[in-house]
């Protein structure tokens, strides 16, 4: 579904990725894992392309993403979630859903998809008229990943979504990907909380400093010795 | 000696014997006008280049002008004690905004329009006291000069231009000086660091209150000095010419047009738009109303966009470049010479 | 003066002021969205209002147009000129200082009144449209004025409904809360700018054609509605429309009763002095909440 081939990417002078390639099939779940600053979040924004390609392709079901501006990306059906939730937080909750389901094929669907999101997570029903910056950090995340659905995307880009929250909540969040995965999403997802990440995905990429070190089934990985002492600590 | 130093003294010998020329009267009012508006411009740019952009300079010159008059036609008070009454009611209304606006961190679009308040509110005065200022018609400094007496020193007055022209020079260049003064004390450093960020200034000790007040004293009292000169040379004030929202921003752009990150920026400043202004009449006539203004502000839209250093800050930058090639990257703006 | 409560000279000065109120809000509306979304004053916003009060002038009173096309024509002229305004001038320099941004807009204020001055000359011109006065006691107030305050309110319901309700109202209101993330939702930052500035400058049109009923027109009538609209803005509150409605009520009545017991130049010194003051105790606009 999703391709990627030796994509470089980064800002200014400074080069976040390198030559890297990877492909999530319809239907699966990826990860991408590896240490602060490795560039997992340069990798999804390249793909979303709000920051520049700079070498390489990218491609989505078959259509090249080079030359799509940022703004068109999601009509081809990519939704991307970003890091730290990034809700407008003076819009009540619906109306964040509501930006979500901004482009014009999304419009037309849009009560047919508030009512599935609302069905998904039951919890941002009650809150609909409530300013999004006023609720707890574990709702901020289920009103982001309900505003990725409003598109009705066919991949979900989810960047850290359990960063900066309680533990509790950590496993909720990764409870509420599990039950997007079930709706039959296709999700590539980056996170630090590699242990609980990898339980949740069927494949995933180590990036290292730009680049990929190594990739494999989820259990796999989980169980690499390199992977177990340098990023779980055992 | 170096070629800056040499070039200054050519300079500054020019400049002196200019009125020995024979040049018409015309050419020496053009001179003296570019003197003062480049003091008063200079006196912006105390300030302004620090990144307090006030839009509230009409109020300082209002107050220069019409405080010298008033004091002049009503109480019969020599300017040369009107002028530095004017400059410690300027400083204690630049203390007066300033304080709190520094205090409560009121910066950029709002420092602009508290200030740009300020100046209407001069202007509105000057208005609403019609009974003592003559109103939206305008006042002219009682004359003390008659066919016989062409120079009356008590009250300011000469026929003669060259006198005006001495005189002005060496309060230009006292601005001149003063600009130096500021760039070269303590406070160009502390200025720098607050204009680059005021919590980094804060935390290396620097009073930042103080330094931006001190600053907005000296502008403004500067700015109150050159609307008072104005105002005995021209021997005519309004509201409309000294204060208010439009000669406020006449003074910010003719600052921009010319630069204002170097010491002979603001006077460029009034060389530029005082030539366009003069060439334009001469050109199109006195007919032709609104096209110098149009031409103007067409001409700070593209400064703005494509020369937001202005003409000498420009011409200086590709000056350096070509002395010291610099291996990469952007050339900061550098407050000084 | 005396003062007395029941001086109905005193009463009508005070709904005078109501009414101008009214005015006054509907000419802060469009540049108190621009100034909320992109962050940019636009000191040129009572130019552009000038411009339109020509153009309705011209068609009205030149060219025989029936007035309500002649508002529309108005209206759509000065969207067109805010769209540009921001596509040729404000876009170039957006990542750079704000202080540019505003500073160029005032370069635009001296081409568009030098413009004026050029092409329609200094003259003063009326549109010569009269609509009589409505009489309540001793009282009088002219009809053009009451209509004012009516559209203005319909205007402000109008945009409210708009930016609650509809998709790209929304996407308008959030873009000032969130620029950066704009194109993960689909919409395109450079386009919501476009279609806000091209919004602010419709409203600034809306505006043109009440001050048209009520004022004569000349080159210079932007710099006595310019100061004051930004002050309108700034007290309410960036971007609250409720507190721009509030504050420009509070400039109208000290203009009016300033007026009434003084000369209106008192009314707006004390206007100006009040909103100084304001900006020391609430920096953050009357209605505006502290972040």
């Amino acid at each position: 579904m999703l391709e990627l081939r030796d994509v470089a990417t980064g800002y200014g002078s400074f080069q976040a990725l390198f030559g890297v390639s990877l492909e999530v099939k319809a239907g699966e779940a990826v990860a991408v894992i590896g240490p602060n600053g490795a560039g997992k979040t340069s990798l999804l924004r390249v793909i979303s392309k709000v920051i520049e390609l700079k070498g390489g392709h990218i491609s989505m079901e078959g259509v090249s993403l080079d030359d799509v501006p940022a703004h068109q990306v999601i009509e081809l059906g990519i939704a991307h979630v970003p890091e730290h939730r990034r809700l407008f937080p003076r819009l009540t909750v619906e109306e964040n859903l509501k930006m979500g389901a901004y482009m014009q094929a999304a419009r037309e669907r849009y009560r047919e998809r508030l009512d599935f999101v609302y069905e998904l997570f039951p919890r941002l029903k009650e809150r609909r008229h409530q300013l999004a910056g006023t609720m707890s950090g574990g709702e901020q995340q289920m009103c982001a990943l309900g505003r990725g659905l409003m598109s009705g995307p066919k991949l979900l880009l989810l960047d850290e979504p359990s960063a900066g929250l309680a533990p509790v909540i950590v496993q909720q969040v990764f409870d509420l990907v599990r039950r997007i995965r079930q709706e039959g999403y296709t999700v590539l997802i980056v996170e630090q909380n590699i242990q609980q990440v990898l339980k949740v995905v069927d494949r995933a990429y180590l990036l290292e400093v730009g680049r990929i070190k190594m990739s494999g089934a989820a259990q796999e990985l989980l169980e690499n010795d390199e992977v177990r002492r340098a990023y779980i600590g055992l | 000696m170096n070629v800056p130093m040499i070039l200054k003294g050519v300079g500054l010998l020019a400049v002196l014997i200019f009125p020995a020329l024979g040049f018409s009267d015309y050419v020496l009012h053009i001179a003296i006008s570019i003197l003062i508006w480049g003091f008063i411009y200079t006196g912006w740019s105390i300030m302004g280049r620090f990144g307090l952009v006030s839009l509230g300079h009409g109020a300082f010159m209002g107050i220069g002008a019409y405080v010298v008059t008033m004091l002049w036609n009503h109480a019969g008070i020599t300017p040369w004690i009107g002028i530095p009454v004017a400059v410690v009611v300027s400083g204690a209304v630049a203390i007066f905004i300033g304080f709190p606006c520094f205090r409560f961190r009121i910066t950029g679009h709002y420092f602009a329009l508290v200030t740009l308040a300020l100046s209407e509110v001069v202007r509105l005065l000057i208005v609403a006291l019609r009974d003592t200022t003559g109103g939206s018609l305008g006042v002219t400094p009682r004359s003390e000069l008659t066919p016989e007496v062409a120079v009356s020193f008590y009250a300011m007055q000469f026929a003669d231009k060259t006198v005006w022209f001495y005189l002005i020079v060496v309060i230009w260049l006292g601005g001149l000086l003063i600009w130096r003064a500021v760039d070269r004390s303590m406070l160009r450093y502390a200025m720098e660091a607050i204009s680059q960020e005021d919590d980094a200034a804060a935390s290396l000790g620097v009073h930042v209150t103080r330094a931006k007040l001190t600053v907005t004293v000296i502008s403004a009292a500067m700015t109150a000095v050159g609307g008072a000169v104005y105002g005995q040379y021209q021997l005519y004030i309004n509201p409309e010419t000294t204060s208010g929202i439009a000669i406020s921003l006449q003074i910010v752009f003719a600052v921009i047009a010319g630069g204002m990150f170097v010491q002979l920026g603001p006077t460029m400043g009034a060389v530029i738009t005082l030539l366009l202004t003069e060439t334009l009449r001469q050109t199109v006539g006195h007919d032709v109303y609104g096209l110098d203004v149009m031409v103007y502000g067409a001409m700070l839209v593209l400064f703005i966009i494509y020369m937001p250093r202005g003409v000498l800050g420009w011409i200086t930058e590709v000056w350096s470049r070509r002395q010291e090639p610099r291996p990469t990257g952007t050339v900061k703006p550098q407050p000084g010479e | 003066m005396e003062f007395s409560i029941t001086d109905p000279f005193l009463w009508e000065t005070v709904i005078q002021g109501l009414l101008f109120g009214g005015v006054l809000a509907l000419l802060s509306l469009g540049l108190n969205i621009i100034f909320g979304v992109i962050d940019v004053v636009w000191i040129c916003y009572a130019e552009l209002i000038m411009i339109g009060m020509y153009a309705i002038y011209f068609l009205y009173a030149d060219y025989g147009v029936p007035l309500p096309l002649a508002f529309i024509a108005g209206i759509l002229t000065v969207a067109l000129l805010g769209a540009a305004l921001h596509h040729f001038i404000i876009r170039p320099i957006l990542h750079t200082e704000p202080i540019n941004q505003l500073l160029v807009t005032g370069g635009v204020l001296f081409f568009l009144q030098g413009f004026a001055t050029l092409v329609f000359s200094v003259e003063f011109r009326n549109l010569g449209v009269s609509f009589g006065s409505f009489a309540a006691g001793d009282m009088f107030f002219p009809i053009s004025r009451m209509l004012a305050f009516a559209v203005s309110l319909v205007a402000v319901v109008v945009l409210w409904l708009f930016l609650k309700r509809t998709f790209l109202g929304t996407a308008i209101r959030a873009i000032s809360q969130d620029r950066e993330i704009m194109p993960l939702m689909g919409v395109s930052p450079q386009k919501i700018y476009l279609v806000t500035s091209a919004l602010g400058g419709g409203l600034a049109g809306l505006g043109a054609c009440l001050l048209v009923l009520l004022y004569d027109i000349h080159p210079a009538i932007g710099l006595t509605f310019g100061p004051i609209t930004f002050m309108v803005c700034v007290l309410g509150g960036l971007g609250n429309m409720i507190g721009g409605f509030i504050a420009a009520f509070i400039f109208a009545e000290f203009i009016a009763l300033g007026g009434f017991y003084a000369e209106v130049e008192w009314g707006y010194v004390m206007a100006f002095v009040f909103f100084i003051v304001m900006m020391f105790i609430r920096p953050q606009g009357i209605m505006g909440s502290k972040s």
